[in-house]
């Protein structure tokens, strides 16, 4: 009881089921559609619609935009579905400045382009499927994600 | 005709996978940057809860679903691709880490927390997107 507190002080029950939900619609996605289910690279198919450069005119981000689309329209519904079913509709907000979003989320973006894939790419669908290169991938950006965090906790409050 | 109705059940699948994602997502609290952020703090272990319960299933779904099923219900073959390692996933995870220690956010997050009302994290949005297509660019 007081491991569980001092690991998982907002307790840990959302987390684990959270998850498992997560991975069925990871799995969903697989078993009716053959298709792995990343969602960094929308990022880059998108761009695909109107940057004419040769790189994101590649066959599988051209391919692969549609769905990728659909896909990430589901994933704003299930939060809207959330926020209006499960949390009473309070917005969601987040006291981290606006120039840390923007700035981390630029490296966040060229990295996960840069590196094929990003915590569900790698993390979820790489690990699930026992790829090794997955993994280290996982380890690296654990790895300086924490000391990041760690840092900037220091440096920037 | 059949064509058609195929793609439609098809997108329909997918925004349903997406939606049990964002759900997930949402109902573990992954879409709030302060709790990413205290987990890579060491304040709360739940992240590991979360990327556990979730591979977990993928793993048995993965494993079991080519083995049991000739192909997927909706298509003609599985699309399973093996990742690799090289100078660029080294370098692009390290870069990922750093941006996610920065902002708490990664992909799928910046896109469902939108759904719950936090309009903060279309600066995330944006950096992502502009990063992606900086990426392309540079790219080969």
């Amino acid at each position: 009881m007081t491991i569980s507190l001092s690991l998982f002080p907002l307790g840990w029950q959302h987390y684990l089921l959270g998850g498992v939900l997560i991975g069925t619609g990871t799995a969903l996605l697989f078993v009716l559609t053959g298709r792995v289910g990343g969602m960094s690279t929308v990022f880059s198919s998108t761009w695909s619609y109107v940057v004419r450069q040769p790189f994101f005119q590649q066959a599988r981000f051209v391919d692969s935009r549609d769905w990728r689309l659909v896909y990430a329209a589901g994933l704003i519904l299930g939060a809207l579905v959330w926020w209006l079913g499960f949390a009473g509709g309070t917005r969601e907000a987040t006291a981290v400045p606006e120039w840390q979003l923007l700035v981390g989320g630029f490296f966040v973006g060229y990295g996960a382009r840069l590196g094929n894939g990003c915590t569900s790419g790698h993390g979820i669908c790489g690990l699930g499927s026992l790829q090794l290169p997955s993994l280290m991938a996982v380890l690296t950006f654990m790895a300086t994600a924490f000391m990041t965090a760690n840092l900037a906790a220091r440096w920037l409050a | 005709m059949k064509d058609t109705s195929i793609n439609l059940t098809r997108a329909l699948s997918t925004l349903a996978a997406g939606l049990l994602f964002g759900f997930g997502l949402s109902f573990s609290t992954m879409i709030r940057p302060e709790v990413v952020l205290g987990f890579l703090r060491f304040q709360d272990l739940g992240l590991m809860l979360v990327m556990g319960g979730a591979v977990w299933v993928v793993m048995l779904v993965y494993k079991l679903a080519p083995r049991l099923m000739a192909r997927p219900l909706l298509d003609d073959h599985f699309h399973q691709h093996p990742s690799r390692w090289n100078r660029d996933t080294a370098m692009g995870a390290a870069l990922f880490g750093v941006g996610w220690g920065l902002c708490g956010v990664c992909p799928g997050p910046a896109i469902a927390g939108l759904g719950a009302g936090n309009w903060s994290l279309l600066w995330a949005l944006a950096g992502i997107a502009l990063g992606a297509l900086v990426q392309g660019l540079r790219a080969k």
